[in-house]
This record gives C-alpha cells, sequence and structure tokens, in this order.
C-alpha cells in the first residue's frame, strides 16, 4: 500500500537550541510591547501593542508550529485562513467607521 | 459485469460486523453505512420540518386565525426554519452524497478519519434531539425565527436554550464532516487521480467543506454568546447594556450567508455529474466550473451584509454589499452557461434524474435572478421582510438543493441500494411535485410586491387570491412527495436488481458493483493520463 | 467490521493527522475570531471606557502568565523534539514541565478572576451595572468571556498533552508514530498564540 510510504516521509528534527532562541526572542519582545505601551503614543498604542503581537504569533508559527518545514499548501491555508479573518474584520468596518 | 463479486456476501448494506443489526449501522464506521444514516435520519427531519410547513400554509388559506393563533405560527416557522436548516439543506447533500460517494470517486476505501465520521454523525442525532427538547420542555416553544435575532433571543419567554444549543452541536457535527473532507480530498486520492481530474462533485464539495470549516464557528461562538446572555446577563448584544444588536446580525450572517453556498454548492456539483452523463458529453468548461465554484465559495464570503440593508448599516457599507452581491451571481450564471452547453448536440437520455436535473437549473434561475431583486438596495427596500424573500429563498434552498438532492436520489439509488426505482412513477412524482411546487411558492412573489409581510399568520383579505393558490400548491407538492418517497422506499427493497452502471456514467462510483462492495475497491485505482471524470466517446 | 478494523491499524498517514489538526485549528481561530471581532468593534465604539477599564487589570500577572505559556511552548516544542530522537524520558519530562506550567496559568488565572469577583466585578453584578459605563461593563463581559474561553482552550490541550503522554510511556506513540504528541503541541501552541493576542488587547491598552 502506497499509505505507508506517504507516513515514512522523513521528519525535520527541530535542534533545543532553535527553540531556546526563539523562545528568548518572544520573551524580549514580549517586555518591548509592555515597556511601548507604557509609554503615552496616543492611538499608536493599539497598532504598536497589535505589531508586536504580529511578529510573536508569526515566530511561534513558523518555528513552533514548524510551519516553516512544512510543505507549500500547508503555509498557503493557514495564510489564507489569516487573511480571509482579515477581510472579514475589515468588511465589518466597513460598517462601523462609516456610521 | 462482474457477476462473481456482485452476488458475494460482502456488499456493504449485508456485511456481518462485530454488530448486528441495528448497532452494525449505527456503530459502523464505513462511510456508506454512515451516509445512509444521514439519509434516513434527514428524511424524518424534513417530513417533520414538511408538515410544519404545510401546516403554516394552512393556516394562511384564509384570513384571520384558521388552525392557529398567532403565537403558535411563530413558533411554528421558528421550528420549520431550524429543522429545514440546520438538519437538511446544511446537511442535506454533503452529509448523504458526500459520505457516501466522496472515497469512492477518489478511489479510497473510506474517508480519512472513519471514526471522526462516526462523531459527526452522532453529533448530529444529538443536536437534533436538543432542538427537539425545547418543543416538549420548558416555558414554550422558541418563537425568535431561525435567526434567532437579537435582542429578542435573550428577552423571549420561551425555552430558547436548547434550540440554540443544540443549533451548536448541529454546526460542530457540520464542522468535523468538512474537516474529515478536506483531509480526504488532500491525502486519499488514488494514484493518477490529479486535482484536475476531479470529478465536480468532489471540488463542490472540497469548496463546501472550507466554508463548513470557517464559516460554522462564527456563528458557534455567536449562538454560545446569546446563551451567555441568557443565562449570566453578559452584556454583548442587549443595547440597554450598550451592545449592538446589529453586530449579532453581522455575525449571523457572516456564518449564514456562506452556510447558502454550503446548501447549494454540492447541489451544483450533483448537476454537473448528471448533466454530462445523461448527455453522453464531456461536460463543457470543466475548468471554468471548478473556478466558479471556488469563486463562490470565496465571494460567498464576503456579501453577508446584504440580509440587513434595513437594520441600520452605514450606507458605504450598503454600496459594497451590493456590489459583491452582483459579482457573487456571475459565478453561478457561468455554470448555469455550462450546464446549458454540456447540452448541446449531446445524446440525451431522457430519464428522471434528467428531469429533476432540468428542473433544477430552472428553479434555480428563477432563485438567482429574484435574489438579485434583493441584492439591489432600491428594490430591497421595497421587498424586504414580504414574501417575496419567502418565495426568493426557498426557489434556491428548496429549489436548489432539493430538486439536486432529489436528482442526485434518483441518478445514484440503483448505485446506493443496488435496485432500480419504478421510473414512470418516479416521473409522474417528479412532475406533480413541480406542479406543486411552483404553484406554492410562485405566487408569494407577486403577493410579496403587493407587500404581504413574511412571518404573520394572518393578512388582509386583498392577498387571499394569491395564498389560496399557495396553499393548493402545497397539497400538490405533498402528494408529489408521498409518490417519490413511497416510490424510492418500496423500490430498496422490492425493486428489479439494478445494474453496475445503468446510466453509463464516467466517474469512479460506476466502475464498482451495486451496492458497493464494503471496502469499495479490491485494488486501489489507477487512473491513466489520457483517463478523465467525462470522457465520453 | 473486523476487517476494515484491521485496515484502519494498517491506516497511519501522519500528514493526514497533521491537516487534520491544522484544520481544526482554523476552526478554532476563527471561533476566538467572532469574538475579536466583537472586541475591535465595541472597542472603536467605546475608546475611552476601554481605556479606563484596562487599568483595572493587574498586568503584571497578565504578563507573568503570558511568560508562562510562552516557556510551556517551547517545553512542548522541544517533547516533540526528543520523541523523534527516541528520548522517551525527556519526552515525559518536557511534557509534564508543559502540562505544570498550564496549571500554574490557571491557578493566576483562578486569582485574577477572583480578585475581580471581590471587587464586585462579575457579569450582571449590581456593583457594574450601577457604578459602570456601558462601554466597561462590554469590557469587562468581554474580557470574562474570551479569557473565559481561552481558559477551557487551556484545559483541553492539557487534556490532550496527558493523553499523549500516556500513550508515549505505554509506547504507542514514538519516533515512528509521533503524530499524536506533535499535535497535541500544535494545539497548545495554537492557545498560545490566542494568548499573544489576547494579553495586549485587555492588559497592555490602557
Amino acid at each position: 500500500m502506497n499509505l505507508s510510504v506517504m507516513s515514512n516521509e522523513k521528519h525535520h528534527i527541530v535542534p533545543y537550541r532553535l527553540y531556546i532562541i526563539i523562545l528568548l526572542a518572544l520573551l524580549v519582545l514580549t517586555f518591548s510591547s509592555i515597556g511601548i505601551t507604557s509609554i503615552e503614543l496616543g492611538k499608536f498604542t493599539v497598532a504598536g501593542a497589535l505589531l508586536f503581537a504580529v511578529i510573536k504569533s508569526y515566530l511561534v508559527l513558523v518555528y513552533f508550529m514548524h510551519l516553516k518545514y512544512d510543505k507549500p499548501y500547508i503555509k498557503l491555508m493557514v495564510a489564507f485562513v489569516f487573511a480571509v479573518f482579515v477581510v472579514t474584520i475589515v468588511i465589518t468596518f466597513l460598517d462601523y467607521l462609516y456610521r | 459485469m462482474h457477476t462473481s463479486h456482485a452476488e458475494n456476501e460482502a456488499n456493504y448494506l449485508k456485511y456481518k460486523g462485530k454488530y448486528k443489526g441495528l448497532l452494525g449501522w449505527i456503530l459502523s464506521t464505513d462511510h456508506k453505512r454512515i451516509g445512509l444514516l444521514y439519509l434516513y435520519s434527514i428524511a424524518t427531519m424534513f417530513s417533520v420540518g414538511a408538515l410544519l410547513g404545510l401546516a403554516m400554509k394552512f393556516e394562511l388559506l384564509a384570513p384571520g386565525k384558521t388552525i392557529m393563533d398567532a403565537q403558535t405560527y411563530n413558533a411554528t416557522f421558528t421550528v420549520h426554519g431550524v429543522i429545514m436548516i440546520f438538519m437538511i439543506v446544511i446537511p442535506g447533500l454533503p452529509a448523504v452524497f458526500g459520505n457516501f460517494l466522496l472515497p469512492i470517486m477518489l478511489g479510497a476505501k473510506d474517508v480519512a478519519f472513519p471514526k471522526l465520521n462516526l462523531l459527526s454523525w452522532w453529533l448530529y442525532v444529538a443536536g437534533v434531539f436538543l432542538v427537539l427538547s425545547a418543543l416538549l420542555f420548558g416555558p414554550g416553544t422558541p418563537d425568535t425565527g431561525w435567526t434567532f435575532y437579537a435582542p429578542y433571543s435573550f428577552k423571549t419567554g420561551t425555552n430558547l436554550l436548547p434550540a440554540v444549543f443544540g443549533a451548536f452541536v448541529l454546526g460542530f457535527s457540520s464542522i468535523l464532516t468538512g474537516l474529515n473532507f478536506l483531509v480526504t480530498i488532500h491525502r486519499l486520492r488514488c494514484p493518477g487521480l490529479k486535482w484536475t481530474k476531479l470529478p465536480l462533485f468532489v471540488w463542490t464539495i472540497y469548496g463546501t467543506a472550507w466554508i463548513q470549516l470557517l464559516a460554522t464557528p462564527v456563528v458557534g461562538i455567536t449562538l454560545v454568546l446569546i446563551a451567555l446572555e441568557r443565562i449570566f446577563g453578559v452584556g454583548v448584544f442587549d443595547p440597554a447594556l450598550g451592545g449592538d444588536p446589529i453586530l449579532y446580525q453581522h455575525l449571523f450572517w457572516i456564518y449564514s450567508h456562506p452556510a447558502v453556498y454550503i446548501m447549494i454548492l454540492p447541489a451544483m456539483g450533483a448537476i454537473s455529474e448528471i448533466i454530462p452523463t445523461f448527455s453522453q458529453k464531456h461536460i463543457f468548461g470543466y475548468k471554468a466550473i471548478i473556478a466558479s465554484t471556488m469563486a463562490i465559495a470565496f465571494v460567498g464570503w464576503l456579501v453577508w451584509g446584504h440580509h440587513m440593508y434595513t437594520a441600520g448599516m452605514s450606507g458605504t457599507a450598503q454600496y459594497y454589499f451590493s456590489l459583491l452581491t452582483f459579482i457573487v451571481a456571475i459565478p453561478s450564471a457561468i455554470k448555469v452557461f455550462n450546464w446549458i452547453s454540456t447540452l448541446y448536440k449531446g445524446s440525451i437520455n431522457v430519464q428522471t434524474p434528467f428531469y429533476w436535473a432540468i428542473s433544477f437549473i430552472f428553479v434555480f434561475m428563477i432563485g438567482g435572478l429574484s435574489g438579485l431583486v434583493l441584492g439591489s438596495l432600491a428594490t430591497n427596500i421595497y421587498v424586504h421582510d414580504t414574501a417575496f424573500v419567502v418565495a426568493h429563498f426557498h426557489y434556491i434552498v428548496f429549489g436548489g438543493t432539493g430538486f439536486s438532492f432529489f436528482a442526485a436520489m434518483h441518478y445514484w439509488f440503483p448505485k446506493i441500494f443496488g435496485r432500480m426505482y419504478d421510473k414512470a412513477w418516479a416521473n409522474i412524482g417528479w412532475l406533480v411535485f413541480f406542479i406543486g411546487f411552483l404553484a406554492l411558492y410562485s405566487p408569494m412573489f407577486y403577493l410579496g410586491m403587493m407587500g404581504m409581510p413574511r412571518r404573520y399568520y394572518d393578512y388582509l383579505e386583498e392577498f387571499h387570491g394569491g395564498n389560496i393558490l399557495s396553499t393548493f400548491g402545497s397539497w400538490i407538492m405533498v402528494t408529489g412527495l408521498i409518490i417519490i418517497i413511497t416510490n424510492l422506499v418500496r423500490s430498496a427493497r422490492r425493486g428489479p436488481k439494478a445494474e453496475m452502471n445503468p446510466w453509463h456514467g464516467k466517474t469512479l462510483e460506476w466502475t464498482v458493483t451495486s451496492p458497493p462492495p464494503l471496502e469499495n475497491f479490491d485494488e486501489i485505482p489507477v487512473i491513466a493520463e489520457d483517463d478523465g471524470p467525462y470522457n465520453y466517446k | 467490521m473486523e476487517k476494515s478494523a484491521h485496515i484502519e491499524h494498517e491506516h497511519y498517514d501522519a500528514e493526514a493527522s497533521k491537516v487534520g489538526m491544522w484544520l481544526f485549528i482554523f476552526t478554532e481561530l476563527l471561533l476566538f475570531g467572532g469574538l475579536f471581532i466583537i472586541y475591535s468593534v465595541y472597542r472603536f465604539m467605546n475608546p475611552d471606557a476601554f481605556h479606563l477599564a484596562a487599568e483595572e487589570l493587574d498586568t503584571f500577572i497578565g504578563a507573568l502568565n503570558t511568560v508562562l505559556l510562552l516557556i510551556s511552548s517551547m517545553t512542548i516544542a522541544m517533547a516533540t523534539t526528543s520523541l523523534q530522537k527516541n528520548n522517551k524520558l525527556h519526552t515525559l519530562l518536557l511534557s509534564t514541565v508543559t502540562v505544570i506550567l498550564g496549571l500554574v496559568f490557571l491557578v493566576n488565572k483562578y486569582f485574577e478572576w477572583g480578585i475581580k469577583f471581590s471587587h464586585g466585578i462579575w457579569p450582571g453584578s449590581p456593583h457594574m451595572m450601577e457604578t459602570m459605563s456601558q462601554g466597561e461593563i462590554l469590557f469587562f463581559g468581554l474580557y470574562f468571556i474570551m479569557t473565559g474561553l481561552h481558559a477551557l482552550h487551556i484545559i483541553i490541550g492539557l487534556v490532550i498533552i496527558a493523553v499523549a503522554m500516556v500513550r508515549v510511556n505505554k509506547g504507542t506513540v514514538h519516533a515512528n508514530r509521533a503524530a499524536l504528541l506533535e499535535n497535541a503541541g500544535l494545539y497548545w501552541h495554537l492557545v498560545d498564540v490566542i494568548w499573544i493576542f489576547l494579553f495586549p488587547l485587555f492588559y497592555l491598552i490602557t
């Protein structure tokens, strides 16, 4: 059966060291986002905090969730789903921004 | 014919497994048995929903109270809606024919996760019982309409919680089915079956499954919020606590509009199988149909606001939603064009499934065009919440999905049960049903244009004529239904044995015996380079 | 049935399991997505009230929980690595650390909610109804719903990891059949990603 062939695809083994580096980066980003939001930036506070959140979740998705080593169609699906969500929220705001 | 295999004991209807009798069915992980479980459960619920519809039509036979008062009428259309939408048209084609056919069409032995598939059916049953419990217990049958609009949904004294929770569980069942099908299509295509060689029914299931997966959780959380508002008084949509009821409508329709495409896409897929088979001709514009399927699935996601033109949205949002609504009509029109073009110069074999398919195109076009009347801002304001809307979505949801369901039923019946139905009675049933359908819903277009609002048990004297015609239509249609169902039920047990490929179809399900063997294929088929699902000579 | 059961055993497709898990994660993302839409709309409608209400939340506890979840995400990712290296002991150890961190997160959450309750802040509480503006009521409603739903997902994630640990211990999940642990990890990371957004939206944007 060809199924057994499929299941034997080689996994990429990620070394511990890479995970530790990513964790450190995530922690630095967390504390930077706390720092940046404690400064009075007006309406840029939200944008700043969200920017940090996006970078952090990108790191988690790509390294912790192994997207870096996955096949292109899985990456495409993930990107597609996030795009769908962003489009949905933008369209919702077509109502609220112009009411 | 592989008679050696056809007469064996191991077809999926007959095999004996670990469990016997009923348990052998409700605990079976065989996709074909699960498909039939869905068929039987959906047929049961359909008869309940149809009876409620019949009762409503009877109420509208004359102005004033005929058989029920206003509150009963409100409860009736609510339960009719919840049953028909969440339990029948949404699972309908994917759960019954998707389950039965998808693995066979892919050349696989089962779906990717057979146990999860069984769990989906159990969740469906649980959801059904939860919703039905709302009717039997508590302070009264829900009366919000199937949309559960805020703020009435957390103010009404009726027993709404089980209905909302039941809809949530049904949604979960739908998500798991979609997930299962997506993985199946990605992973279990047989060797040589490239994406560009998939039968179109598989493609529509693929688009549908994405909508099921992505849209259903949105309504799921929205229903949870309604429940939380009712139980704990959390302020989310309650205007008294600062909430915005229109936001509820946004979230509800973010699911429920794409849900319309969950209903119609597999219906289109089934028609795309039937038309080429009965024309014995390659489908016209195979890739255009795939593209339009995916376009419908995607653009259909972005047009939810056209249900809310009168709710108080911003003008900008209204323009946007109206524009996109017109755009989403294009891929549907492409499909109709392709079906008609397939017929051109084909050697047409006029049989029952073909009648259903052709009448599907007819009613679907009326439904679709009347949808544009509703999608246009100026005319929508005029007919919003009138009988016109009811006529429109019954033409789409019942005329579209329902006709396609019967088309699919008559097309794949010999494959599923291994027996053929009585073709003469099937044709008579179709004709009576078709006439009844037109008589039932067409007058509603007129009544709506004249200003008869929907969801009232009473109406002005001037609407009497149209309503009489409509109610008579409902009786004719039910007569047709009885003929069709009696014929099918009888034939499933006593009909003449069916051949392996009675319609000379080219997709993989016609290469296995009728009914299919336990694991579909002794050997996983291999698709040759020049083979295809519609390669007729 | 016997025959098909036999096939199910033979049928192990790690990629199918992974894709299945991703698809489930998509569903979860849109489940929370609905709530994020509500949050953003109400924040847009009540900017000042949300600003005011967010100051009520303890940034320290929020930050602590963020750190805990990030570390636990790393340990469960490492657990997969050690499973692939056939190191059962490390796998179990790292998963245990993940579970403990998850439990500590829940304990923190419990105390955090407890403090809110003792201040008279819970959905529909008289204190909220009498002294708070509509925007603040919405903020706390969303706070309880979103962090509550997230905590529920933490619990589900912990259960999945626990099941995976039992199977690793029994030896039915190993280097060549790692899908269950990998999927448990994926789910746990999803919980982490959602928290990465919840944390700034509720605790930081004051």
